[in-house]
């Protein structure tokens, strides 16, 4: 448990709504969840959620920390935003399930070994070498860092020898490959964006 | 009628070599025949899609989409910002509402961005291209353009999630949007307006980290267009269009499927349909090749 996550519990101790409202982008809106379920009827992937969208509302409310944070559910969000759309109380979903996921990775006790935790994370850190996403690094990446290595890369050399061919993949992006020119104001002003955020979070904590 | 313009935000995927650079040429074919000039954003980054919140908080994420709108408002004055990927204008024009909602958050994008030198004045509209055809060009004048009619082609209209939802085009509904199956009828083919699926979500990045929970979601995709008789699938969206073409073979191999139908942009059909080359086109960007659009292009 790292010294971020012990600090929340200490200043947060019996409310971890409040924690919520405070760290989770869009946090402020779980408290109107009216428990209707329709986000989760609405789900492309509801049956794959331990805990639906509504049921992580309530459980959040309950104080049940732990188990929200340590939860593979929000890994489940495709990010089609039905839920959004059809909420009758107009709950940003979507970007809950996106807050919690982060708040859950920056304080380190997101699930071990969830696809989608690791991909999320490799897709940031591709973006952030360059300022735009190196396709082929990714792809590389997932077979060998989320898939089974070379099973996965032997199970999807058709695909990738098909978009090579059609020119939608190409190998010499592994050498440098596509950037933005300001590549050192780029990275200057996301890192300034990450000191500013962790020093919004530092603030709540004191 | 006079040239249009607008600043583009083509986003990774459409780049050289990337995973739908097809798209980005038959829009580049379809704006020449429409008379739009795109004049791209000098320098554009990575919006982070709506996968990188893992690692990116929403801060930096902001950011992100923050720099992009601050470079077209510098290079680009008075110009609608305009994206042809879901993604790209999903999170642009999400950050634009939420900073300028926020002035908390707009103040400190502002100072993250002065570290690249940059200001961000954050009035610019996102719009999406479908947005520009629909309400600009509008679909008769789409029509008249039209020199080798799409006829006979049954295409299934399938819009998916990110260009439908949360903001859509104004007008449509979230459950059954239209606007897709009039561009298609407006090309001259048949368009398939009870396809059940057409916001069906594909999955999104969740098809590479989740690739049999979301190969279940676009095996429906499929399946329905086939039941409905298409003999293809168009799409507005770059994942949507990946997910559904390239991932037929393993669903076969799984299912027993013998599912082999193109996938095409809204774009490659108008560039066929306003007379212009397949390689205009971009059909030889296809996986699945669709042989009666080439017919239609080599006529």
């Amino acid at each position: 448990m790292n010294d971020l996550n012990t600090n929340m519990i200490e200043k947060y101790r019996n409310s971890f709504l409040n924690e919520v409202e405070a760290n989770v982008e869009e946090g402020e809106w779980v408290k109107m969840c009216m428990q209707c379920g329709v986000c989760s009827g609405s789900c492309p992937l509801g049956n794959a959620w331990e805990h639906p969208p509504q049921e992580l509302f309530m459980m959040i409310r309950a104080g049940k920390r732990e188990e929200v944070l340590s939860s593979d559910s929000m890994w489940m969000c495709t990010s089609c935003y039905n839920c959004i759309v059809r909420c009758p109380r107009e709950v940003p979903i979507t970007h809950i399930m996106h807050g919690l996921a982060h708040y859950a990775r920056r304080l380190g006790m997101e699930p071990k070994e969830q696809p989608t935790a690791k991909f999320a994370q490799l897709f940031w850190d591709n973006l952030m070498k360059k300022g735009r996403v190196n396709e082929l690094k990714l792809g590389i990446d997932l077979y060998f860092k989320v898939g089974e290595g070379m099973k996965t890369a032997l199970k999807n050399k058709d695909i990738g020898i098909a978009m090579w061919k059609a020119k939608r993949m190409n190998p010499m992006e592994f050498f440098g490959g596509h950037a933005v020119k300001d590549l050192n104001g780029f990275q200057k002003a996301i890192k300034k964006a990450e000191e500013l955020e962790a020093a919004r979070l530092d603030k709540h904590k004191a | 009628m006079a040239t249009r313009e607008y600043s583009f935000y083509p986003g990774c995927s459409s780049q050289k070599g990337a995973s739908s650079s097809n798209y980005l040429v038959s829009v580049e074919t379809m704006c020449e025949e429409l008379d739009i000039k795109l004049n791209t954003i000098p320098d554009w980054n990575c919006c982070s899609a709506s996968i990188g919140y893992a690692g990116g908080g929403e801060l930096p994420r902001l950011t992100l989409s923050a720099r992009n709108i601050a470079l077209s408002e510098e290079h680009n004055p008075d110009q609608e910002i305009v994206a042809t990927c879901a993604a790209c204008w999903l999170s642009t024009k999400e950050a634009a509402e939420r900073l300028n909602d926020d002035p908390d958050m707009m103040a400190e994008a502002n100072i993250a961005l002065a570290e690249a030198g940059l200001k961000l004045t954050n009035k610019t509209p996102i719009r999406h291209m479908a947005e520009v055809l629909v309400e600009d060009i509008g679909f008769d004048a789409i029509a008249a353009k039209v020199t080798k009619p799409l006829e006979g082609l049954k295409i299934a209209g399938y819009v998916g999630c990110q260009t439908n939802r949360p903001f859509g085009i104004a007008g449509e509904s979230f459950e059954n949007p239209v606007y897709l199956d009039k561009m298609v009828d407006a090309l001259g083919a048949d368009s398939v307006p009870d396809y059940e699926k057409k916001v069906q979500c594909c999955g999104g990045a969740l098809a590479f980290s989740e690739p049999e929970k979301s190969q279940e979601l676009i095996k429906g995709i499929l399946e329905s267009a086939y039941d409905h008789g298409a003999d293809m699938i168009v799409t507005p969206c770059p994942v949507c269009q990946m997910n559904v073409e390239v991932y037929q073979g393993q669903i076969n191999d799984t299912h027993g499927t013998k599912f082999d139908m193109p996938v095409l942009y809204y774009s490659q059909l108008m560039s066929v349909a306003f007379g212009r080359s397949a390689k205009d086109a971009a059909l030889n960007g296809q996986i699945i090749k669709s042989k009666q659009l080439e017919e239609i292009a080599g006529k």
